[in-house]
């Protein structure tokens, strides 16, 4: 038995690497492979991004006064959530919601929906 | 901070995690002939969950139990009563989960399960085989737990309104019908129940609506418990909005509400009995009938399940979402359901395919309007640990208590657009 401690320190986030190999998509490739073929969606990637539809609508396609982000670039992306998070842009909202995720989500956040534009290109 | 591969494992066969069997019940089978999905109820986290399993596989055969053609949304219910809302303005249909993404709807009632099977059995008498089994039923109220509170009461006298639809008819017509200078009794259960911040914005919005059309009444709120959501929040807004129009009595200075008598309009505390115009009374409540007949809820009247599926540790096969569920720390909303939904497909599609599901992360925000032009917020993301769904340190919260005009502004203005993108979302 871990001690309860070192189950609370190792224990905040599964990250795509730490899943068995044999497991898809990011545990082995690297992301510059993985933008080009827009079929190679990394489950994890999508699993945070749904988070953001409620708010954002489906892909970010807003149909209201929430700023929607449907199609921007993943560099822009990552870009405006760590601004969020850091507090360098102010936002009413955003900024609680950019601290949930660490700069690797973030990254993975972004690349998967550049996979989404890149498929509906 | 990552959880090791080995806890992640150990996550989801076993401990909080449970149920094993049905994790695995997938794995190494021919996936191929696994592709049929029931889903029960299609509120929040049903409809939401039926979906997003054809957007992520549209080679799945996925059914949605619903008996209503019509789902009036509880969020912004609260808003009809300040006129801000109308019925039809908050009413989502299925037309589009069908014509879109081939969801098969079937407008009828689950009245069993039975796991053994992997059958459900509908009111119709259709019987329904799956592969795997949602079950988003929502709340049923304790109806004892309130003496001389009953449907009947509710239906007639004293309405709950925390099921939207004809209940929120009634407390509107209620509240207008009251004379200048009545008294609203708002009475809210103890934790935990559906919508935390609820019965307060309730209070914001109907004070907004007195404010303007009957300035003499006042709103009593009688709580059975000693805080309550965004308190400092709500509070602050009361006293800028509506001075002394709104008073909030605790468990401690006798607020819980022990019993009714619906033919007097009174309620029965502790140390008295009140006299309300109109009386609101939200009972303490449970995982929908439909969980609990088939053995998924346990002693606290929810219902637990692994927190990386929403796979129930007491019946394999079956995953339960949203106000039904125990998910840790995340409160019982809309947008939690939904979250819950997308985690639960996504959990769903790979098991069938053998795979094991991702680590999730899942987030909540609850937005609650004060007035028109007076929102606040309480927002949260969470993630998996070894001791189930806890809140990621240092992200979501309240919005600030010094927010100034501006922000409330424009926390008032995106609550809307975030109705707007989340029902289009669900069952657009
Ligand atoms: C006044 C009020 C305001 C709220 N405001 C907000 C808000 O602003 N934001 C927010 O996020 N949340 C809000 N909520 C909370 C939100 O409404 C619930 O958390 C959400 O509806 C839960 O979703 P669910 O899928 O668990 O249940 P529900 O949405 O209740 O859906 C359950 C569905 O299952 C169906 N059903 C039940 N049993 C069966 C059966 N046996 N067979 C077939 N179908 C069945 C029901 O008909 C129903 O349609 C509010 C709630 C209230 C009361
Ligand atoms: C609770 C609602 C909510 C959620 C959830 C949410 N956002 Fe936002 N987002 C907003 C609002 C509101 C703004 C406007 C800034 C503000 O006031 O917070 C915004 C702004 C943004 C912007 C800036 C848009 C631009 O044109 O520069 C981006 C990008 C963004 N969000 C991305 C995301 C992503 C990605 C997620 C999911 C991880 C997400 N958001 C989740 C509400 C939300």
């Amino acid at each position: 038995m871990p001690s309860k401690m070192q189950i609370i320190l190792t224990a905040c986030v599964v990250l795509s690497g730490t899943l068995p190999a044999s497991m898809e998509a990011v545990a082995a490739g690297t992301r510059a492979a993985k933008r080009s073929k827009a079929a190679d969606v990394d489950p994890r990637g999508q699993v945070l991004a749904f988070s953001c539809a409620g708010c954002h609508g489906t892909d970010g396609k807003s149909v209201g006064i929430i700023p929607g982000f449907y199609g921007k670039s993943p560099e822009y992306l990552e870009a405006a959530l760590k601004d969020f998070k850091s507090g360098a842009r102010f936002s009413s909202i955003m900024g609680r919601h950019a601290k949930g995720y660490s700069d690797e989500e973030i990254h993975q956040i972004a690349e998967y929906f550049g996979t989404v534009w890149t498929k509906n290109k | 901070m990552n959880i090791s591969r080995r806890d992640f494992n150990k996550l989801i066969v076993s401990g909080i995690a449970g149920s094993a069997l049905g994790v695995f019940g997938g794995i190494g089978n021919a996936y191929a002939a696994k592709n049929r999905v029931v889903v029960i109820g299609g509120g929040f986290g049903g409809a939401t969950a039926a979906k997003y399993l054809k957007k992520l596989d549209p080679s799945l055969s996925v059914t949605l139990v619903e008996p209503k053609a019509a789902y009036i949304t509880c969020p912004f219910s609260n808003w009809v009563l300040g006129g801000l809302k109308t019925m039809e303005e908050i009413t989502q249909t299925y037309g589009n989960l069908s014509s879109r993404y081939g969801v098969k709807v079937m407008a009828d009632t689950a009245v069993s399960i039975d796991t053994a099977r992997s059958t459900v059995t509908l009111k119709g008498g259709a019987v329904l085989n799956y592969d795997r089994l949602i079950v988003s039923p929502g709340i049923d109220f304790k109806w004892d737990a309130i003496q001389g509170y009953s449907q009947e009461v509710a239906e007639a006298t004293m309405p709950h309104a925390f099921q939207a639809g004809p209940q929120t008819v009634l407390l509107n017509r209620q509240l207008q019908m009251m004379k200048d200078g009545g008294t609203v009794l708002i009475c809210p259960p103890a934790n935990p129940f559906r919508c935390p911040p609820g019965p307060y914005e309730r209070a914001s919005i109907i004070a907004y609506y007195l404010k303007e059309h009957k300035p003499k009444s006042k709103i009593l709120i009688l709580d059975a418990k000693d805080k309550f959501s965004k308190q400092a929040l709500f509070q602050k807004g009361w006293e800028r909005l509506y001075p002394g129009m709104i008073e909030w009595r605790g468990a401690a200075k006798g607020g819980k509400v022990q019993a009714v008598d619906s033919a007097a309009m009174t309620v029965t505390t502790e140390l008295e009995v009140l006299k309300g115009d109109v009386v609101n009374i939200i009972p303490p409540q449970k995982a929908g009938r439909i969980a609990f007949d088939s053995g998924l809820s346990d002693a606290s009247g929810w219902c637990p399940v692994n927190p990386v599926s929403f796979e129930s540790t007491l019946r394999p096969g079956v995953h339960v979402i949203g106000d039904a569920c125990v998910a840790g720390p995340m409160p019982k909303s809309g947008f939690a359901a939904s979250s819950q939904g997308k985690v639960a497909a996504a959990a769903i599609v790979r098991l069938l395919r053998g795979k094991q599901p991702v680590s999730p992360s899942l987030v909540n925000t609850c937005y609650s309007l004060l007035a028109p032009g007076y929102g606040i917020s309480v927002a949260g993301v969470y993630k998996i640990s070894a001791e189930g769904i806890v809140e990621v340190p240092n992200s979501g919260g309240l919005t600030p208590i010094d927010a100034g005009d501006d922000q409330l502004m424009q926390e008032a203005m995106y609550a809307r657009g975030w109705y707007n993108n989340i029902v289009k979302d669900i069952w657009g």
